[in-house]
Order: C-alpha cells, then sequence, then structure tokens
C-alpha cells in the first residue's frame, strides 16, 4: 500500500497514465527478477552437470561403460583399474535398507502423533522428531562410531549370525565376522537420520484428511488400523510418498556420517555386516590425495550418483502418477 | 571440500607473494605440517620473517610448486630424478618420522607383540585370519594370543604415511609387491579403511583384535599399544627415537642422486624398519630469487636450530652429515 501512494503522490493525482505506467513498469521488473531467479536454477543444474562431464571425460574415455559393472578399484595400479560396482552396491543396499526401516517406524509414529497419541504428550514427542532433523549428520557418524558400532558388533551382530548360520541365502546375508564399521551399521545410522524427513512430512499431511470422512468412517464401525489404512493413508498418499522420496534422497547423498561408519572398503562380499562403501564416502576419502585419471573416475561416480538420484526420483514420479491414474478410476 | 581448499590456498599465496615480499609460501603435505608451523612461529620471533605453510596434502603440494605458485613445496614421498630434472627442480629431505604397527589386544602391553614385514603383509592379505595363528605364535612363542578374527585397519584416502608402509610391505613381502603393490593409495586386499593418521588410531583403540599403522606420535598420544619389528640384519627392534635415527644414518643419502632414499627396511642391528623423511621441493632457477633465499635461510635454520623443536613434536632430525651434504646441493644447485 504504502508504494502504491508514493507512486500517485508523486505522479500527481490526475496524471492517471504516468501512475498506470509506473505500475506497469513494477510488473514487468518483477516478472523478470522471478524469471531470472528460476532459469538461474535451470544454469546452476546445466552447469554443474556440464563440469562433471567434462572433468569425468578422461575416466569415461578410458574405460567406457565397463566402470558400471567392474569390482576392482585400484588407483595405484599401472595403467590405473577403475571399477564403481562396489561403490554403486553399497550406495543401493544402504539405502534400501536405511529406507525398509525408516519407512515403517517413521509412517508409525505419524500415526501415532496424530490418530492415538494424548494430547500432552504430542509436542514432545513431535519436537524430539524434529531435533533428530536438526542434528549433524558428522554427530551421527560419531555416535555411531562410538556408541552404535560397538554395541551392534558385540550383541546384534552375532545374535544374527548366529540364528541364521547354515540358512541358505539369509546365511550369507548375516554372515559374520560382527564387524565395527559395516553396510548395516552405516543403514541404521542412515535410517534414524532420515526418519525425520518421513515423519514430519507425513504429519503434517495427515492433519490435511478431513475429520467428516475419518468420523464417517468410525460412524459405520471402521477400527482405528482401518480408518488409517482405507482412508488416512489413501487420502494422503502423494504427500507421504513424496516424503519418502526426500528421505530417499538424503539417504542415497549422505556423505560425512557413512564415511565413518560403513569401513570404506570397495570389496562386494554380500553380507551386510561387512565393511562396503557408498559412492560419496568414496569420493570423500579419496578426494584429496587423487589426481589424472584417478580424481576424474572419482568425478565420475558423483555424475553416477547424480543420474542414480535423478532415476530414483523419476521413478518415484512415474509411480506415483500411475497410483493416481488408479485412485481416478 | 578440496578444491576450494586448494583455491583458497593458491588465493592466498598468490596474495601474500605479492604483498609480502619477506614472507615464504609453501604447500604441500600434512605430515611435517605441526614441525614446520612450529619452526615458523620460533623463526618469525627471531628474524621477523614469516613462514606462510599450507597442509595441502603431498599431491597438491606437488602440483604447486611445479606451477610456480609457491616457492617451496613439501611431499613425503620423493620424486623421481627425471622427474625433478624435467621440472628444473631440486629436492631434499627436511626431517623424518617413523611409522609403527598399533594393535588392540586384551593383556598385550607396548613393544610385546612382535612382527616381521612378511607377517604384516600376510595379514594386510587377508591370508591371516586370526590372532592365534602359528605364524603369529612362532615369532611370539611367550605370548597369549587369542583366536579371535584380525579386524585389519588402514587408510581410505590417500596418504604419504600409506606410500612408506606399503613400500615396507613390498619389500618384505613378495606376495605383497604383486598383489597389492606400493603407492599413495593401493588396492587393499582386505580390511577397513579409516580417514587419516586420528582415524586409523580412532579405529584402533576402538576395535577390539584390530591392527593399523599410524605414525609414531599418533601411537604415542592415543596410548595405542604399538608393536616390535624383526628390521633387516634380523635384529627384534623396538620404535625409540635412537632406532629411528640409527635407520636415518644408515640410509646411503651419498650415493642416491636427488636424495631419492625411502628410508623403509634399511640395514643396520639397530634400525626402526618402517621410516620415512619428508621431503623439500624447490625450483632451482626460480622466478623470484630473493623469494627463494629467503626459504633456504629458513630451513637452514631449521637444521641448526629447530633439532630440538622436532624432537618434542616426535619428529626425527637429520643427521648432521646429511644436513652438510645438503647445504653444498644448495650452494651448487640454487640460483641466486
Amino acid at each position: 500500500m504504502a508504494v502504491q501512494s508514493d507512486v500517485m503522490d508523486a505522479a500527481g493525482p490526475y496524471d492517471r497514465a504516468k501512475a498506470l505506467s509506473a505500475f506497469k513498469l513494477g510488473d514487468t521488473t518483477f516478472y523478470w527478477v522471478t524469471r531470472a531467479s528460476a532459469i538461474s536454477v535451470l544454469l546452476i543444474l546445466g552447469g554443474i552437470i556440464i563440469s562433471l562431464i567434462v572433468g569425468a571425460w578422461p575416466a569415461i574415455r578410458e574405460y567406457g561403460l565397463s566402470f558400471l559393472w567392474t569390482q576392482r578399484w585400484a588407483p595405484s595400479a599401472d595403467p590405473p583399474v577403475l571399477g564403481a560396482l562396489g561403490p554403486i552396491y553399497g550406495t543401493l543396499v544402504t539405502s534400501f535398507i536405511a529406507m525398509l526401516i525408516a519407512i515403517p517406524v517413521g509412517i508409525g509414529i505419524a500415526i501415532f502423533l496424530t490418530e492415538l497419541c494424548p494430547q500432552w504428550a504430542r509436542r514432545p514427542i513431535g519436537i524430539a522428531v524434529e531435533l533428530l532433523a536438526g542434528i549433524p549428520s558428522i554427530i551421527y557418524g560419531m555416535w555411531g562410531f562410538f556408541v552404535l558400532g560397538p554395541f551392534l558388533a558385540d550383541s546384534f551382530q552375532p545374535f544374527m549370525i548366529r540364528l541364521f548360520d547354515g540358512v541358505p541365502i539369509l546365511g550369507t546375508i548375516f554372515a559374520g565376522p560382527p564387524s565395527y564399521l559395516s553396510l548395516f551399521n552405516a543403514s541404521l545410522i542412515l535410517a534414524i537420520m532420515v526418519l525425520p524427513f518421513i515423519t514430519a512430512i507425513s504429519v503434517d499431511v495427515f492433519k490435511t484428511v478431513p475429520p467428516v470422512l475419518k468420523e464417517a468412517a468410525y460412524g459405520v464401525g471402521c477400527t482405528t488400523w482401518e480408518v488409517v489404512r482405507y482412508v488416512v493413508i489413501p487420502y494422503t498418499r502423494v504427500g507421504v510418498i513424496g516424503g519418502i522420496m526426500l528421505a530417499l534422497g538424503r539417504a542415497l547423498g549422505e556423505t560425512m556420517a557413512v564415511t565413518f561408519i560403513i569401513g570404506n572398503a570397495f570389496r562386494i562380499t554380500g553380507s551386510i555386516f561387512s565393511p562396503g562403501t557408498t559412492i560419496s564416502a568414496a569420493i570423500a576419502s579419496e578426494f584429496a590425495e587423487s589426481d589424472g585419471l584417478h580424481q576424474s573416475g572419482l568425478i565420475l561416480l558423483g555424475l553416477l550418483l547424480f543420474f542414480l538420484t535423478f532415476i530414483v526420483l523419476a521413478c518415484a514420479r512415474l509411480m506415483l502418477q500411475r497410483l493416481e491414474l488408479k485412485a481416478g478410476k | 571440500m578440496n578444491f576450494i581448499k586448494t583455491i583458497v590456498a593458491a588465493g592466498l599465496v598468490a596474495a601474500s607473494t605479492s604483498a609480502f615480499a619477506a614472507d615464504i609460501t609453501g604447500a604441500g603435505a600434512t605430515f611435517p605440517f605441526p614441525l614446520y608451523s612450529k619452526w615458523a612461529d620460533a623463526y618469525k620471533k627471531e628474524t621477523g620473517n614469516g613462514l606462510n605453510y599450507q597442509s595441502i596434502g603431498s599431491g597438491a603440494g606437488i602440483k604447486q610448486i611445479v606451477a610456480k605458485t609457491v616457492t617451496f613445496g613439501a611431499s613425503d614421498m620423493p620424486l623421481k630424478p627425471e622427474q625433478l630434472e624435467k621440472d628444473g627442480m631440486i629436492q631434499w629431505p627436511q626431517a623424518m618420522g617413523a611409522l609403527v604397527p598399533v594393535v588392540n589386544l586384551d593383556g598385550i602391553k607396548p613393544g610385546e607383540l612382535v612382527f616381521t614385514g612378511e607377517l604384516l603383509g600376510d595379514i594386510y592379505l587377508g591370508k591371516i585370519k586370526k590372532w592365534d595363528d602359528p605364524a603369529i605364535a612362532k615369532l611370539n612363542p611367550k605370548l597369549k594370543l587369542p583366536g579371535d578374527a584380525i579386524t585389519v585397519v588402514r587408510r581410505s584416502d590417500g596418504s604419504g604415511t600409506t606410500f612408506i608402509w606399503t613400500d615396507f610391505l613390498s619389500k618384505t613381502n613378495a606376495e605383497w609387491k604383486a598383489k597389492a603393490g606400493s603407492g599413495t593409495a593401493v588396492e587393499w586386499p582386505t580390511g577397513v579403511g579409516a580417514k587419516g593418521n586420528e582415524g586409523v588410531a580412532g579405529n584402533v583403540s576402538q576395535t577390539k583384535n584390530s591392527i593399523g599403522y599410524v605414525e609414531y606420535a599418533y601411537a604415542k598420544q592415543n596410548k595405542l599399544t604399538y608393536g616390535a619389528l624383526v628390521n633387516k640384519a634380523g635384529k627384534t627392534v623396538q620404535p625409540t627415537i635412537g632406532a629411528f635415527q640409527a635407520a636415518a644414518a644408515n640410509a646411503d643419502w651419498a650415493g642416491s642422486k636427488n636424495y631419492y632414499v625411502i628410508l623403509t627396511d634399511q640395514p643396520g642391528d639397530a634400525s626402526w624398519p618402517i621410516t620415512g623423511a619428508t621431503f623439500i621441493l624447490m625450483h632451482k632457477d626460480a622466478t623470484d630469487k630473493a623469494a627463494s633465499q629467503e626459504a633456504i635461510k629458513f630451513f637452514k635454520w631449521a637444521f641448526e636450530k629447530g633439532d630440538k623443536m622436532a624432537e618434542e613434536l616426535d619428529y626425527i632430525p637429520m643427521p648432521d652429515s646429511v644436513v652438510k651434504q645438503i647445504e653444498k646441493t644448495w650452494s651448487a644447485e640454487i640460483k641466486s
């Protein structure tokens, strides 16, 4: 309002055309400023992709597509042999296990908070979950290293190893020896780290369900489980999946905490209790002293993570669209 | 992150060269950084001239000195004579350090457990998997070792420390040489990777039944259980300053061009077998000759008055005979 009256004063009460053109100028400027902001995102994204491709080019030329399925990582060999299978495997496995744990727990917390929790407990639990999101990742790494790792290696891992010893497939997945630094430990830390994303977004979207829908469902005799399963979740599906995708994106790219506790080994053993590495952990630990083809290989790993995240997000979008189509019928 | 660090370092270095002609600029290895900054502090108090050393890693340090953005570079791995020739540079060892194998085993005291290079190689190859393996028991008949699996800890980042360690393993274990070789980052057959000396020290002190390798200073500071080693002469030695100096004294500096000596597995009854030097790189015909001379003055001063400071920080000063030889090289090679 202040702006408007300023313009009016400056133009005088009778100079209508001048005042209007001043408004127009303001609008045009606003349009271009916002447009430039939007375009700058595209430019930055494009610039990152181009510089990654340029940096990765020597490695692409040297290894081609075989980079994707070579397990050997030997930057000191002459010539260096670099393969991304170990880090790709580690990234996918840790993210998968993390989501396996975080999705049910995260949504569980959200349902409890919105549907079942007594009023007085809502705030403390809600704030605790939000605080979890505010902890810097290095703290999670240190906690995982000093507290969680030894605990898992001394108690949980030996138990699982004994439980599944000799069972086909599961015996391999839970094979020993127990390790302070392992894919599983990293997955668990990731699960704790992404939990708040899933919970916070789920709580927000669960609150948007119109009470009348839930009341109607309770009115025809639905149990709480049935209300959640057939009313709340279907109504908020898009939002919940959005939260899960955000969490998955964080899990795929998380660097510091994972580097601390995953063990940074490029081998694939099949056991989730053995040390491994992820794409971002490999880059974080090796970039500083790398040069030549080795550095280019690490940049190529970065490019792969970029594409991996992109593919995961694209799949999520596609899935969402199909769900919506099905719901529309 | 490191990109940014390098750029910032380069920027600072560039800015400082133009602003203060008297300030000496250098960049490179992280391992001698505490020593160089301690020396620089004392030197500044004495002469008023400052030293600006950026610890950005050996590899980055070599890049900077080749590009002439700094007056000197520092590297834990000596450059080959051909490469020095090509870039018109000289190198010399400025100080030495030693690595020790460290373990986390209940009931074992520092210096009790004895290793050979061959045995360490087999452990790091993953061939020896348990602490009660006959090969370990043979060297340590009096110790009671558990039947638990060995957790091998090694560096995950490229490093001069790893170069010295893997060079020692390559010299003493033929299979290690064939399978992994030596370098600042190698293809580790087994084990978990930790970042930096402090990372390895932390992992070993945290993990029961583990083994790792760190600079001596880190083992001392973290009160880790270090092991004794059998040296080239077949004698069992404890990691002491005396044993480190013996290794350095036995090294044939005179007979090797450009001081290209890697100090691992040196002859001599008292020599500690995993010792390494940290090197300084400079251009023979530098663009800024005044700065070059200032840097030489600093290193000369450090050789003369810096020994005690080095020992306080657990580095090993260069023996006097080697220092004399280095000073001759300076006057012969560096153009003023």
